[in-house]
């Protein structure tokens, strides 16, 4: 049996060859600038790193896929057309959008380009899916984070396309590319600025041994001396609700399905995404090799080797997220 | 300028229910209503078997009906619900694609809100599809509100923004209803209909911030435009949408509609709606402001 | 190393190393030391952009003084200051070994952050952008300090190297680029 192809996170060109390096099939990455939905300082991609990067990959038998995932800002959705010319011209081996209209414009003016459509499209059942791939001839769709893996089974009997489905990192427990939260808060959003909760916006706040965590002009957070602190995101942070004060949406931890990677093969699950764009190459490494052992294991029909990626999470805990029905 | 009176977002008992719409039906100066499930599949066999009959109801009285489609249709059951709502007859209001593989051929249907039309390319695609209205997302600033007002009057339809109510911020396959409840979703009881306008959510330093609706995550500020309708207009907007809540929605839309056709000034709109419920914070940041909780009436 | 959950703690160590050595002396090694990386290291202004003006405390909580950095491609600045002398846009601590091992890719910053063995402190986005942008550059501060070393470099490495490898075995501090 052919392992699972492996897809790779890369916020700079530095964790890009780390990736490669450490058994990537296939590596994601995004240009610098608001047509991603990574869009942080320091992040990304340039057309001139583009090039390079696509010939770094290519030469180790790696692909690249660009993600151009926002939705275009209405009278400027030049840039987005812009940003899915460069990606042809830069060698890569397929674009990830989630907006109708960019979808259609590559459809239409990019025909030899591969497209897969983003988790920011949300499509979470076959026949929203059958129809971006007969109306657009995306190949692939990543299947949003709220699905368990019997409908992910489900989908996958229904649909000719492939399926692309998260296995490791930051876990939105929103339907991707429906949120708003960071925008009310922020001004800025997933979909329009390619950032939620962004840094621009965040305060850490030391209140003796206590960091508070502060996005715009509301307390979302605070960790006592020794506890692990979360990321400033909007939907893990502590709130009080009916006078009591919890973590309403969700717990400040990462998806690790490296175990269901067996259950996810046998579904027909065709690439296992690890998610983490922001963060470092020691990231990268670390998780790419571990996840390249398990999809070996797995392919060889030999138990997934146990991983050592707890302290790289969020929370330094780990869930198995929607896959299990039981997180609704 | 139109008003529209988009689904009920809470869980109300059937009764209530059926109250709220006869009062819209006979009360309610709006031209147009979306009736039908938008959040939860599991609340609709609590009042299905009213909505024919509110829906004859309506019509009689002057309104156009458009029918709610589900907004994150994941389960067989919920795309089989889309299926029955592609054989009604009626306009359908598409809030997420996938229901518009269930539309018959020619059959016209409506964008709602949480359909992601951003910009041009996407709003163009979906009206040569045959959208007859689009209700844009409500994130949207006014100058891409003014860009998309401009297409959709090229293609000769309705440009509809969120006008009144709690705005809707996010969608989950998780209910946090339920899970504050400490119960699993399916076995959730219906704890969601304790809160007929959805259940605060404050941060840590006590501020107003958000509200949670089952699966559904809301503002806790209500979105009020009502003193932005001139604005509104020259950017070329033509329909507000207000969105149910409890209290007295006929004479919210009563004020809309005075706003809108100028017989009421904007502050004197702002301080009638504030007085209909005072303790109601209002916003229109996402549109004027910086922030999508902001409000730049300070004399309301 | 990457894999290694615990940062080790080297107080005594570092204390010993270089707290008695004058500020001013450290702090004219270290703006020397900067200036090179940045001279081998142009990408990274690149990718600073606008954050590279802005004034950085880097606050290695283990040494009683700090690093006030601004990396400004056109004329870089680092001086070496007394706890609670600066003013600065962001501030950045933790211990010597994190920060170490964070610049030589050893560890992950968010995943320091999430352990609460690195803070962040004022303009955030500043934070992340010098984080992000040091993270691609790969910098091997050895190698940037023997550079210093001009014409004697090539003689000097050999004799240096063993030295450098024994002390990162001996404390467990990244004191060069770790390899992935």
């Amino acid at each position: 049996m052919k392992p699972l192809e492996l897809v790779c996170p890369a916020g700079t060109p530095a964790a890009l060859r780390s990736a490669v390096q450490a058994g990537a099939h296939t590596v994601y990455c995004g240009f610098a600038d608001e047509t991603n939905a990574r869009n942080f300082p320091g992040l990304n991609f340039s057309r001139e790193d583009m090039h390079q990067a696509v010939a770094f990959a290519h030469q180790h038998g790696s692909k690249v896929l660009v993600a151009i995932n926002t939705f275009p800002r209405a009278g400027d959705e030049d840039i987005w057309h812009r940003a899915i010319a460069d990606a042809e011209s830069a060698g890569v081996d397929a674009v990830i959008l989630a907006d109708v209209g960019l979808l259609a414009w590559a459809a239409a003016r990019h025909p030899g380009l591969r497209l897969h459509l983003s988790v920011q499209a949300a499509a979470a059942n076959p026949d929203v899916i059958n129809f971006y791939a007969s109306e657009f001839g995306v190949r692939r769709v990543v299947l949003p984070r709220v699905l368990s893996v019997a409908e992910i089974a489900a989908i996958n009997r229904e649909i000719d396309v492939e399926t692309e489905v998260f296995v490791f990192g930051g876990l939105c427990v929103m339907a991707e590319g429906r949120c708003s939260m960071s925008s009310y808060a922020t001004g800025k959003s997933p979909n329009m600025q390619g950032v939620c909760s962004p840094a621009s916006h965040v305060q850490y706040v030391q209140d003796g041994a206590d960091m508070i965590s502060k996005l715009g002009a509301f307390t979302i957070d605070k960790a006592g001396k020794d506890e692990p602190a979360p990321y400033p995101t909007l939907c893990k942070g502590c709130f009080s609700a009916r006078g009591e004060v919890s973590r309403v949406f969700e717990e400040p931890t990462s998806l690790n399905a490296a175990q269901l990677i067996p259950q996810l093969a046998k579904v027909g699950v065709t690439a296992l995404k690890i998610e983490g764009r922001q963060r470092s190459r020691a990231y990268v490494a670390a998780v790419v090799r571990n996840f390249r052992a398990a999809v070996e294991a797995t392919a060889a029909g030999r138990p997934i080797p146990a991983d050592t990626l707890t302290h790289l999470s969020e929370g330094q805990s780990s869930t198995l997220g929607a896959y299990k029905k039981t997180w609704r | 300028m139109k008003l529209t009176l988009g689904p009920l977002m809470f869980h109300w008992p059937a009764e209530q229910w059926q109250q709220f719409y006869a009062d819209i039906a006979d009360n309610a100066p709006v031209d147009r209503v979306v009736i039908g499930e938008l959040v939860c599949s599991k609340r609709l066999p609590f009042y299905e078997a009213l909505i024919p009959e509110m829906i004859e109801r309506l019509q009689a009285a002057g309104k156009e009906v458009v029918l709610a489609s589900l907004a994150l249709p994941t389960l067989v059951r919920e795309r089989k619900i889309l299926a029955g709502l592609g054989e009604v007859g009626l306009p359908v209001e598409v809030n997420d694609l996938t229901m518009l593989t269930h539309l018959n051929e020619g059959q016209p249907f409506t964008l709602g809100p949480l359909v992601n039309t951003y910009n041009r390319g996407t709003l163009e695609w979906l009206a040569a599809r045959g959208a007859t209205s689009v209700c844009l997302p409500p994130e949207l600033p006014l100058s891409s509100v003014t860009v998309l007002a401009e297409t959709a009057a090229a293609w000769g339809i309705d440009c509809e923004i969120w006008g009144y109510g709690r705005l809707p911020l996010a969608m989950s396959g998780r209910c946090y209803h339920a899970r504050l409840a400490r119960r699993s979703k399916d076995g959730c009881l219906f704890v969601c209909e304790e809160d007929p306008d959805g259940l605060s959510v404050d941060a840590l330093d006590g501020k107003k911030f958000m509200a949670v609706n089952g699966v559904q995550t809301l503002s806790d500020s209500w979105a009020n435009l009502v003193g932005d309708v001139a604005a509104l207009k020259a950017a070329g907007v033509t329909a507000l949408r207000l969105s149910p809540h409890t209290g007295d929605m006929s004479k919210v839309a009563q004020i809309f509609r005075d706003a809108a056709d100028g017989t009421l000034l904007p502050d004197q709109a702002i301080s009638e709606l504030q007085q209909i419920n005072p303790e109601r914070r209002f916003s229109n940041g996402f549109l004027f402001g910086e922030v999508g909780a902001g409000w730049s009436h300070s004399g309301a | 190393m990457e894999n290694d959950t615990t940062i080790p703690r080297i107080p005594g160590l570092a204390q010993r190393l270089v707290a008695p050595l004058p500020p001013p002396l450290i702090g004219s090694l270290a703006a020397r030391l900067m200036r090179q990386a940045g001279k081998s290291h142009p990408e990274l202004f690149a990718r600073l952009g606008e954050h590279a003006y802005k004034r950085y405390e880097i606050a290695p909580s283990d040494l009683p003084f700090v690093f006030l950095m601004t990396p400004d491609p056109a004329a870089p600045q680092l001086r070496v200051l007394r706890k609670g002398r600066a003013s600065w846009d962001c501030r950045i601590s933790g211990s010597l070994a994190a920060l170490l091992g964070m610049i030589h890719g050893a560890y992950d910053g968010d995943a320091l952050f999430f352990s609460r063995d690195i803070t962040v402190e004022g303009d955030t986005a500043a934070g992340l952008a010098l984080r992000n942008a040091i993270d691609n550059s790969e910098i091997d501060l050895f190698e940037e300090a023997t550079a210093l070393l001009g014409p004697l470099r090539s003689r000097a490495i050999p004799g240096l190297t063993p030295l450098v490898n024994a002390l990162e075995r001996r404390t467990g501090v990244a004191l060069r680029r770790v390899e992935l």
